[in-house]
C-alpha cells in the first residue's frame, strides 16, 4: 500500500508543481503573489471542456486550445490590470490579483454554472502495475506530462534567450534594462508562462477534481505553499515542495483517513513558515521588495 | 567628429536636481574621462544617455540622433552600451550567460560568435570561468566580465562607470591597458567615469570634472592634470 500512495501522491503532487511553478516565475519577476493563478487553470479547464462536449474536439485539441487561450488570459491579465499598477507596492500588486481571483470566479459561475461537472477521462481506467503498485494510467499519463513540462522549461531557462533573458530580469531588473533588454516584454512572457503552465495544471487534474469554479482553491494553496519551499524563488526548490506535498498528503489520507489529507498540506505550510521562512532550501531572499 | 554630445541636460530624482545643466561633447575614437566628487552627477549623466533616468531639459545627441524619450534598448542598439558602477552582474547566470545578455539586442549570431572568442582572449581569466556563476567571481574578474558584457553589444560609444572602483592598483592597470587596446584596435569610443583622476586622464584624451550637477572644469587630460584645483580635489596625494 505504502508504494502504491507514494506513487499516486507524486503524480498528483507533480501536477501541483505547474501552479508552484507559475507562482514562482511571476513572483520573483513581479513581486506579485498571484492569487488568480489558479483560477487561469479553473478557466483553461471549462475551456477543454467545451471543446470537448460542444465542439466535439478530440482531447489533444482541446488541450492545445486551452493552452492557447490560457496563455492570452494571462497576456490579457499583464496588458489590462498588472502593467497599469506594475511600480506599486506588494499589497497592491496582491490585491489586484484577488480581484481577478473574484471576476473569473464570477465569470466561470456565469457562464458554467456553479455546479460540479465530471471531465471526461481520456485513458483506459484499468489501473497498472508500476513497482509493485498497483495505480492508475491516469497518474503515469499526468507525471509523463509533468516531466515534459519540466523538460520544456529547462531548455528554455537554460538555453534560449529569452528565457536566460527572464533569469537576468529576476536577477537584476535594472541592468537587464540597461543591456537593453525589454523588460515590460519579459514579464509579459512571464505572464504568458504563467498562461500556460496553467492550461496544463487545469486540465490534467480536472478528470481528478472535476470542474467547477471552485476546483483549483486547494490546489493554489498547495501550490503556494510548494513554491514557499523554493523560497518564492527556486523553481527546483518549488518542483521538490509540490511533490513532497502531494507525497505526504497521500500517505497522510491513506494510514489516517482522508480528513487528514488537506490538513497535512496547511500542516506542512505552518511548519515551514515557523522554522524556515526562506524556504526549505536555506535561499535567502535576494532582492528587497 | 562629435560622437556625443549633452547640451544643457537635466535630471531629477524627486526633489534632487542631480543634473543642474551639463554640456558635452565627445569626440568620435576618443577617451573621454569624468571626474567629480560622490554625488556630483556623474552616474546620472551615464544613465541619461542610457535612457533609464529621463531627463527633465536638455538635448542628448548621439551621431545626429537624438535620443531623449528613446528606451534603453533602442539606444542600445544604435550603439550605445554601458558597464555600470558596481560592476552589476548577473550574479545567477553564468559568465558564459552574462554575456550573451550583453548581445541581447543583436542578433547576427556568426558576428556575436567572433566578438565572444575576441573577448574571451582578451580576458583569458573569464574564458576559464565560462561555467561558473558570475555571483562567484572575485571582484576584478566581475570588471572583466561587465566590460566584456558591454563590448558584446558592439557598441560605437562604451560608457564606464568607475571601472577601477575596489580593486587593485595592479589590475586597474591591467584593465586600463585593455580599455586602451581595444579603443586604438577597434576606435571605441569611450566615456570613462572616474573617481581616481589619476588613471582617469592618464588614459584620456579630455576631461570634465562634475560638481553639483554641473561641468565645473573642462579641458585636454594633459591641462587638467596640471590644474591645480583638480590636483587638490581629485588627485589625492
Ligand atoms: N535613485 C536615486 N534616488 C534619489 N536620489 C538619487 C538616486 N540616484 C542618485 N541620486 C542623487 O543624485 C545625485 C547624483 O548622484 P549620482 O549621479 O549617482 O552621483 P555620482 O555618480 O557622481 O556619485 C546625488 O545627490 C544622489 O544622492
Ligand atoms: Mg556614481
Amino acid at each position: 500500500m505504502f508504494g502504491q500512495l507514494f506513487i499516486s501522491g507524486l503524480a498528483t503532487g507533480s501536477l501541483y508543481a505547474l501552479t508552484a511553478v507559475a507562482v514562482v516565475v511571476v513572483f520573483r519577476n513581479t513581486r506579485t503573489i498571484n492569487l488568480a493563478q489558479g483560477d487561469f487553470s479553473m478557466i483553461g479547464a471549462f475551456v477543454a471542456l467545451v471543446l470537448i462536449k460542444s465542439f466535439a474536439f478530440n482531447y489533444y485539441f482541446a488541450l492545445a486550445g486551452s493552452v492557447v487561450f490560457c496563455i492570452g488570459l494571462g497576456i490579457l491579465a499583464e496588458r489590462v490590470v498588472m502593467r497599469q499598477i506594475a511600480d506599486s507596492d506588494w499589497l497592491t500588486l496582491f490585491t489586484a490579483t484577488l480581484g481577478m481571483y473574484y471576476i473569473l470566479h464570477g465569470v466561470a459561475g456565469h457562464f458554467w454554472g456553479r455546479d460540479t461537472k465530471a471531465f471526461p477521462l481520456t485513458f483506459d481506467p484499468t489501473p497498472i502495475n508500476v513497482f509493485g503498485g498497483i495505480i492508475s494510467q491516469g497518474h503515469v499519463v499526468n507525471m509523463a506530462w509533468a516531466a515534459a513540462i519540466g523538460l520544456v522549461l529547462f531548455i528554455f531557462f537554460k538555453y534560449t534567450k529569452q528565457g536566460i533573458a527572464m533569469r537576468a530580469v529576476t536577477d537584476d531588473p535594472e541592468t537587464a534594462a540597461l543591456m537593453g533588454i525589454p523588460v515590460r516584454f519579459i514579464v509579459l512572457l512571464t505572464w504568458g508562462m504563467a498562461g500556460f503552465l496553467a492550461a496544463f495544471a487545469g486540465v490534467l487534474i480536472a478528470p481528478i477534481i472535476y470542474v467547477s469554479p471552485e476546483m483549483m482553491d486547494e490546489v493554489l494553496i498547495k501550490g503556494y505553499v510548494a513554491a514557499v519551499f523554493g523560497g518564492l524563488y527556486s523553481i527546483p526548490g518549488a518542483i521538490i515542495g509540490a511533490l513532497l506535498i502531494g507525497i505526504c498528503e497521500n500517505l497522510a489520507g491513506g494510514y489516517l483517513g482522508s480528513h487528514f489529507k488537506t490538513v497535512t498540506a496547511f500542516a506542512m505550510i505552518v511548519l515551514l513558515l515557523a522554522f524556515r521562512p526562506h524556504g526549505l532550501f536555506g535561499i535567502q531572499k535576494r532582492r528587497e521588495v | 567628429m562629435t560622437l556625443l554630445r549633452l547640451s544643457n541636460l537635466e535630471a531629477s530624482y524627486g526633489a534632487v536636481r542631480a543634473l543642474q545643466g551639463v554640456s558635452m561633447d565627445v569626440a568620435e575614437g576618443a577617451v573621454v574621462a569624468v571626474l567629480g566628487a560622490n554625488g556630483a552627477g556623474k552616474s546620472t549623466t551615464l544613465k541619461a544617455i542610457s535612457g533609464v533616468v529621463k531627463p527633465t531639459a536638455g538635448e542628448i545627441e548621439f551621431d545626429g540622433k537624438r535620443l531623449n524619450g528613446m528606451t534603453p534598448n533602442q539606444i542600445v542598439r544604435l550603439g550605445i552600451a554601458q558597464v555600470p558602477e558596481g560592476r552589476k552582474i548577473f550574479k545567477d547566470l553564468t559568465v558564459a550567460e552574462n554575456l550573451r545578455m550583453g548581445a541581447y539586442a543583436r542578433s547576427d549570431k556568426a558576428e556575436i560568435s567572433k566578438d565572444l572568442d575576441m573577448i574571451l582572449e582578451l580576458f583569458p581569466r573569464l574564458s576559464e570561468r565560462a561555467k561558473q556563476l558570475g555571483g562567484t567571481l572575485s571582484g576584478g574578474e566581475q570588471q572583466m566580465l561587465a566590460i566584456g558584457r558591454g563590448l558584446m553589444a558592439r557598441p560605437r560609444l562604451l560608457l564606464l562607470d568607475e571601472p577601477s572602483l575596489g580593486l587593485a592598483p595592479i589590475i586597474i592597470a591591467d584593465i586600463f591597458a585593455t580599455l586602451r587596446k581595444i579603443n586604438e584596435e577597434k576606435r571605441m569610443t569611450m566615456l570613462v567615469v572616474e573617481q581616481n583622476a589619476n588613471i582617469a586622464l592618464k588614459n584620456s584624451s579630455f576631461g570634465y570634472v562634475l560638481q553639483v550637477g554641473r561641468v565645473a572644469v573642462e579641458g585636454v587630460a594633459g591641462d587638467l592634470r596640471q590644474n591645480k584645483e583638480v590636483i587638490e580635489s581629485y588627485m589625492g596625494a
